[in-house]
């Protein structure tokens, strides 16, 4: 046992915890902490926004599968990690933010610069802790990180009042530690199992749908040799997208509100589906009661609150889907043959779909759209190279153009849907792989929400590549306005303010601005090869929609290709 | 077509009261975090006490709620996520005993009211614990309903002020908490 300040016992217990990296932005209330970072190892990037500081531990954990670690101080730095907070929340991604608080006497006076924040992020932290005396810290510290990524992995927040940072006391750091009320499940129910297995088995025309839960948990070979074992072609949620490589024969791609057309109809005609790490959200299923009715619907899942939450199923297999996914595997019989009539003929409506929706779905005729700008980004991009987007059109033409191929190199904010985090997450990710390319598919209307972070970008030599499809509008909003109001446009107008290329170049980035799919494949190759954040600037059509379109409140079948 | 096994409770959709017997960790924030699930979630309580148990680190909160199977069953498995919770069992009006305590006052400056309120307190097991020149306090301890009875039966006279405490409830016979 070693005296020292709690301050200096964060940092300790955070290198103990093989912590790289901590963004953040110092105030008042963690000076403390901040003068302990000195002498720390962990090295520190300097946000100029704590919303990024949050999005970019969130990105840094997607792509390390490893909690990431923000640091704001308290009041309005602490309400500024909010949105960041609720995104890897809504996401199940584990961070840790660590917030400064107003010292232990001042709390409840309405100090200056105190809020209750752990009453603020109550609804969207998995937990959180106050130490009261600096004694505390180092245990708490474990136990934020046991909780953060374990079990349904999600964001814990560690409010350390400035007196209990600047107590100086002996510090004792726990090598193991109990959190009584906490017992993630991780091997699964066996007779679940084989239920399943029975189910999967006799299905004539079974599914793959395959949630985030599989690229948190990291089953992607598992999830590969179940399908090829069984010739069960593969969905994906949303957020699963990626989990399956989507050059893969059997894959279909995300399904949903803007899911792959073939993948929508194809999941409608299953007779079992078999959901591994999903939710059954609203913007996937389209309405609960429609989607797999009168089907055998099998749940994988680490949550037992998400086993009937939104869709009632036949069989519910709770654990880690990794471990989940090997036990099934292993049951399935060494001699069992698919069916090889069915199979051909379940799988040829695969190609029958396929080919059929590429036919009658249509793209602009216009030299750039947002399609065939995606499709030059996988031409030029590595598969290991790592992708994120914004949220809104940008997001859904990443969905349904961009194929993934090499899997957990995707993610997204798909729960939350926040705009802005797309490019500091991207800076997180690439924190995580300095050695792959990263980009943000981005719009304008979200990058402008933190392009500060360009700053952050070129200052701490993390480069990015922001592909910025500018239609110079908020286009989901401009699109629904079109659809369901009538093109009465409403607040949607950006009016192309800034100039993203000098903006960029202001902030000591790269920058095009590309009027061709010449110039964006130039464009493009020096930007994977260069070591500056780079912005491209790809002018597209303001009235480009996202199809196919499953309105909100109906079902997959209620699909509309086109306008 | 297999019937969905996969819920602890009978499929049955009628709104029923369950009572919840829930241990917690016995420190700051946790009813908090325990209300505010309520909250966010749109779930109902009706009435909810908390209290320290026969050990020192842990409290039982016991919530009753009116709710279907379905939802009881979400709001069990949402409960048994917080990390404050260490257990969770349903009780019903089966299975458990279950009282609650109500002090009500009610109007009483005629004697002969006091009288009759004091023979109905009588045969409803309750004390009289306060009585002035115009108002008479009876306390009540039973299940809700024999306390709602007995508010209807005083109604005529004029309730003045009521205090419940909530349903305490404990299940019957040898069940160990195992803690």
């Amino acid at each position: 046992m070693s005296e020292m300040s709690g301050a200096a016992a964060l940092m300790a217990a955070l290198e103990k915890e093989k912590v790289e990296y901590i963004f953040g932005l110092p105030g008042g209330a963690n000076l403390p902490i901040y003068d302990a970072l000195v002498d720390s190892k962990i090295r520190h990037i300097l946000v100029r926004h704590e919303q990024s500081a949050a999005h970019m531990a969130d990105g840094y954990a997607r792509i390390k599968r490893k909690a990431g670690v923000c640091f704001a101080t308290s009041g309005p730095g602490a309400t500024n990690l909010v949105t960041g907070i609720a995104t890897a929340y809504a996401d199940s991604s584990p961070i840790i933010a660590v917030t400064g608080q107003v010292a232990l006497p001042m709390i409840g006076k309405d100090a200056f610069q105190e809020t209750d924040i752990i009453g603020v992020t109550n609804p969207c932290t998995k937990y959180a802790f106050q130490p009261r005396v600096a004694s505390e810290i180092p245990e708490m510290v474990k136990k934020s990180f046991y909780i953060a990524e374990s079990g349904r992995p999600g964001p814990v927040l560690l409010d350390i009042p400035k007196d209990v940072q600047q107590q100086v006391t002996k510090m004792d750091f726990p090598e193991y530690i109990k959190v009584r009320g906490y017992n993630p499940i991780v091997d699964a129910d066996l007779s679940e199992i084989n239920k399943a297995c029975e189910m999967i088995l006799k299905a004539e025309k079974p599914m793959i749908m395959a949630g985030g839960g599989v690229i948190l948990s990291g089953a992607f070979s598992e999830l590969q040799t179940l399908a090829e074992l069984l010739s069960i072609p593969v969905v994906t949620t949303f957020k699963g997208k990626g989990a399956f490589p989507e050059n893969h024969p059997l894959a279909l791609g995300p399904i949903g509100m803007h899911g792959h057309a073939e993948a929508n109809k194809m999941v409608q005609e299953a007779d079992c589906i078999l959901a591994i790490g999903a939710r059954f959200s609203d913007r996937t299923v389209g309405r609960f009661d429609e989607f797999g009715k009168d089907i055998n619907v099998i749940h994988f899942d680490v949550d037992p609150a998400e086993i009937g939450k939104n869709k009632s199923v036949n069989a519910a297999v709770i654990g880690d889907v990794k471990s989940s996914l090997r036990s099934l595997i292993k049951l399935i019989p060494k001699n069992f043959r698919t069916n090889e009539e069915l199979s051909k003929l379940w799988l040829g409506r695969k190609r029958e779909l396929v080919n059929y929706y590429e036919d009658s779905i249509k793209d602009y005729s216009r030299e750039i759209t947002a399609k065939k700008a995606l499709k030059k980004l996988r031409e030029i991009l590595p598969a290991d190279g790592i992708v994120t987007t914004e949220v809104g059109q940008c997001q859904m033409w990443a969905s349904l153009h961009f194929d993934v191929i090499s899997p957990g190199t995707f993610f997204s904010s798909t729960g939350l849907g926040t705009m802005g985090f797309g490019f500091p997450a991207s800076i997180g990710a690439k924190a995580a792989r300095i050695d792959v390319p990263v980009v943000d598919i981005a719009g304008d209307g979200s990058f402008s929400m933190t392009e500060n972070s360009l700053a952050v970008s070129v200052l701490e030599e993390l480069p990015v590549i922001v592909f910025l499809l500018n239609n110079q509008m908020l286009g989901m909003v401009a699109q629904w306005q079109r659809t369901f109001y009538n093109r009465r446009y409403s607040g949607v107008h950006q009016k192309n303010c800034p100039d993203y290329c000098k903006l960029a170049e202001s902030y000591g980035a790269q920058a095009h601005r590309v009027s061709s799919m010449d110039e964006l494949d130039k464009a493009l190759k020096v930007a994977v090869k260069s070591d500056i954040a780079t912005v491209i600037d790809i002018p597209i059509d303001p009235d480009e929609d996202v199809y196919p379109f499953v309105a909100p409140g109906t079902g997959l079948k209620d699909m509309i290709i086109g306008a | 077509m297999q019937k969905n096994k996969n819920t602890i409770f009978d499929e049955d959709n009628e709104n029923k009261m369950y009572i919840l017997s829930v241990i917690v960790e016995n420190k700051p924030g946790v009813l908090f975090r325990i209300t505010n699930l309520f909250r966010s979630r749109n779930f109902n309580i009706e009435s909810i006490t908390v209290g320290i148990t026969e050990k020192p680190d842990l409290s039982r909160m016991t919530i009753t709620t009116v709710s279907d199977v379905k939802t009881l069953e979400q709001l069990v498995k949402q409960l048994q996520k917080l990390i404050d919770v260490i257990q969770i069992n349903v009780l019903n009006k089966e299975n458990a005993v279950y009282r609650e305590l109500a002090l009500i006052k009610m109007n009483a400056k005629d004697p002969t009211t006091r009288i009759e309120i004091a023979n109905f307190a009588t045969i409803y097991r309750g004390n009289i614990m306060d009585i002035s020149n115009e108002t008479i306090t009876v306390e009540i301890i039973g299940t809700p309903d024999k306390i709602d009875a007995f508010k209807n039966l005083v109604s005529s006279y004029g309730i003045i002020q009521v205090a419940r405490t909530g349903v305490s409830a404990l299940p019957r016979g040898a069940v160990n908490d195992d803690l």
